[in-house]
């Protein structure tokens, strides 16, 4: 009887470690991937490093892939980036985050229950459809416009993917703002209401300054998408690399560089393939550098007002 | 205390001179944080129009009633089939399955017969008022007919029926929803269990030490990585190294499932942490091991809201195009596939496809398969919402 119970023990015990070992082994998975995107990348990289110079890749102005003698001068395809990431954060930083005081600050919480929904349908389109949208509908209209002041805009202006780029990362910027508003504990608001403060007053001097690291994580989050972001601009911006500061021109930027260098019909061991991964790298680098930024600013704020909800 | 009663401004200790001027600006900060919402909203107004705008006419497709010869030499060349006249009218696709018409109706044989057939997508374009180019002696034929009633807007069965085709009035979205299915369930089969192990692992049975929150981290950031890397890895690691076929809905959905498992564990996580800790000690406390307490009612409770957070990624995996462009998802696929090894397109990478069409008719169809997609991604989105109202359990 003993002897029974203490081999039901010691099974129960092995099955035990069997399970755990497997649960540990699914959650290693997650660091594997990680790692997998960055060895994949980063060798693929190194690779082309070896046959094009580096500091000319980061520094060169000629992005000639396809000739003869091939240049691999990446910076007008960071600046295209750069141009469409920023007028995106132009529209969707405002609206986000107007849209995330007006729903924590003042709306109901009925109306909160309506345009939460609304704004989950915003980020679940997927980007696609809003490329389709930019380059269907946007972008000929940013020709009208611009013909209307006496300005001169192609069909796949920078302008009108950054404005297509910037609704889409609205809801991003939005609903995490919302969250961290609502988190700033009431007291604050109730303190400054006290001392005479009107209801504008208290959210721009003591709930939004409170709710900043929130805020400044939301948006660099938003940023990192933005610059990752590669359908819209598939579709809506152009192919060309150009180095310019108008954001009427075409414009191209790294993820369309990268998606164009792996659908041509080159030899995977080419320079012109092996670009891709070059370029994927920086975007891994940089996307990785505001995401840690991000992150660590959030937690912060999260230790601060203590939170566990975000 | 008289002087007071005057209510002489200058007077009173609380006056201040610049309140009025604070009361507006404190309106008109508000009046700029509702302007901002209503845009949000107003383009999703403006947008869902524009898609149904262009989307909806696709639904309809036209056919013309024509006389149809068949025989011998009709068979051999189709073409012949129709008289000269009536020839750029009619779907070159369609007049290329008429001995299929035939084995349907063996008494046409040798006959002709008027009978309804696909129009050609310029003269679908023309009639539905947009961008064309049929010939002058076309347009008066058209509209010729389209008096007499010879020409009909009917229902578009061939979107939901046929694969993609290079004849645009022949093309669909049927193989692409295969490929998306056949994808999407290689994503869930890989992404849900391991998702859901890796949150009971952090959860229940992980200690607070550097290996669970380097874990932590690292889940954080692989949620925030852009997709686009995804496809890299996929690329360099699934089809170069592991050499599995390249346009396989295997390696995309293995690339997909790698991109879900974030939104999976983190809530999946939030589930199990929403069930109260008295379960797990009334579990202890009856004798059970870690093991049963989690198996048998920890994870239980939680399931609905692991369901509701594997919907959700389910639809994020399904609208996901960037990249499956990379793993080579975008060929061109007349068939659908029936194995997972097979080459694919799913149904992004099929309206990416069509969007760069010069054709019109591709254009409509992109509109009308956003469409699709969109009703089937709020669907899913709302039976989610649904799962989280109806079977979460308030504690």
């Amino acid at each position: 009887m003993l002897s029974s119970l203490q081999s039901e023990k010691k099974r129960r015990e092995l099955n035990e470690k069997l399970i755990k070992s497997a649960l540990i082994l699914a959650a290693a998975i997650s660091i594997l991937t990680t790692f997998g995107i960055l060895f994949s990348i980063l060798f693929e990289a190194i690779e082309f490093f070896q046959l094009r110079s580096f500091w000319y890749f980061l520094t060169g102005t000629t992005w000639s892939p396809g000739v003869v003698n091939s240049e691999f001068g990446a910076l007008p395809i960071f600046a295209g980036t750069f141009v469409i990431t920023i007028i995106a954060l132009l529209v969707a930083i405002p609206i986000g985050l107007g849209s995330a005081i007006y729903m924590s600050e003042y709306a109901s919480s009925k109306l909160r229950d309506y345009l939460k929904p609304i704004l989950e349908i915003l980020a679940g389109i997927p980007t696609v459809v809003y490329g389709f949208f930019a380059a269907i509908t946007v972008a000929p209209l940013v020709v009208k416009v611009a013909a209307f002041f006496g300005l001169e805009a192609t069909f796949n202006s920078a302008l009108a993917s950054g404005i297509v780029m910037g609704i889409m990362i609205i809801p991003l910027i939005s609903s995490l703002s919302d969250d961290v508003i609502r988190a700033v504990p009431d007291s604050q608001r109730k303190a400054a209401f006290a001392l005479g403060m009107t209801h504008g007053e208290t959210i721009k001097n003591i709930v939004i300054p409170s709710a900043m690291p929130g805020i400044i994580s939301a948006s660099l989050l938003a940023l990192s998408r933005a610059l990752g972001e590669t359908m819209i601009v598939v579709m809506a911006a152009g192919l060309r690399p150009n180095l310019s500061w108008n954001p009427l021109e075409d414009m191209t930027t790294v993820t369309v560089t990268i998606v164009n260098s792996l659908v041509g019909d080159f030899e995977f061991n080419s320079p012109e393939t092996l670009s891709a991964f070059a370029l994927g790298l920086v975007l891994f680098i940089v996307t990785l550098i505001l995401n840690m930024i991000s992150l660590s600013l959030i937690r912060k704020f999260k230790e601060k007002y203590k939170v566990n909800t975000l | 205390m008289i002087k007071r009663k005057k209510k002489n401004k200058e007077h009173n200790p609380f006056y201040d001179p610049t309140l009025k001027k604070r009361h507006v600006s404190a309106k008109r900060f508000k009046k700029f944080t509702l302007t901002s919402l209503i845009f949000s909203v107003a383009f999703l107004a403006f947008f869902l129009f524009d898609m149904i705008g262009k989307g909806l006419p696709a639904f309809n497709i036209s056919y013309v009633k024509v006389d149809v010869t068949f025989n011998e030499k009709t068979l051999e060349d189709t073409r012949f089939a129709v008289a000269t006249e009536y020839r750029t009218l009619v779907s070159r696709a369609a007049l290329r399955d008429l001995p299929k018409l035939l084995e349907e109706n063996p008494t046409y044989m040798n006959s002709t017969q008027n009978i309804w057939i696909l129009a050609s997508s310029q003269v679908d374009q023309y009639i539905k008022n947009h961008n064309h180019n049929l010939k002058d002696k076309d347009i008066a034929k058209v509209d010729e007919l389209y008096a007499q009633g010879l020409i009909e807007k009917r229902f578009n069965a061939i979107f939901f029926t046929n694969g993609d085709s290079k004849i645009p009035e022949y093309a669909g979205i049927f193989s692409a929803v295969i490929g998306s299915i056949l994808t999407l369930i290689i994503t869930m089969a890989v992404a849900f269990p391991i998702g859901v192990m890796t949150a009971i692992y952090l959860e229940e049975f992980a200690g607070d030490n550097k290996f669970t929150r380097f874990i932590e981290i690292n889940i954080n950031n692989l949620a925030a990585i852009p997709s686009i890397l995804f496809g890299l890895l996929g690329l360099a690691i699934f089809i170069n190294l592991f050499g599995m076929p390249r346009s396989s809905p295997l390696v995309g959905g293995l690339t997909l499932a790698l991109m879900t498992l974030p939104i999976i564990i983190v809530s999946s996580r939030a589930a199990l942490r929403a069930v109260p800790d008295s379960i797990r000690q009334a579990g202890y406390g009856l004798g059970l091991n870690k093991i049963q307490v989690t198996r048998d009612h920890v994870l239980p409770l939680a399931f609905p809201g692991i369901m509701t957070g594997s919907i959700i990624g389910l639809a994020q995996a399904m609208g996901e195009t960037a990249p499956l462009i990379i793993i080579g998802m975008i060929a061109f696929i007349p068939d659908a596939p029936s194995m997972v090894t097979q080459a694919a397109t799913v149904m992004p990478a099929q309206l990416f496809t069509w969007a760069g069409m010069p054709e019109g008719m591709y254009i409509e169809k992109t509109a009308a398969g956003i469409l699709v997609l969109l009703t089937i991604l709020i669907s899913l989105n709302a039976i989610a919402i649904y799962l989280r109202k109806k079977l979460e359990v308030k504690w």
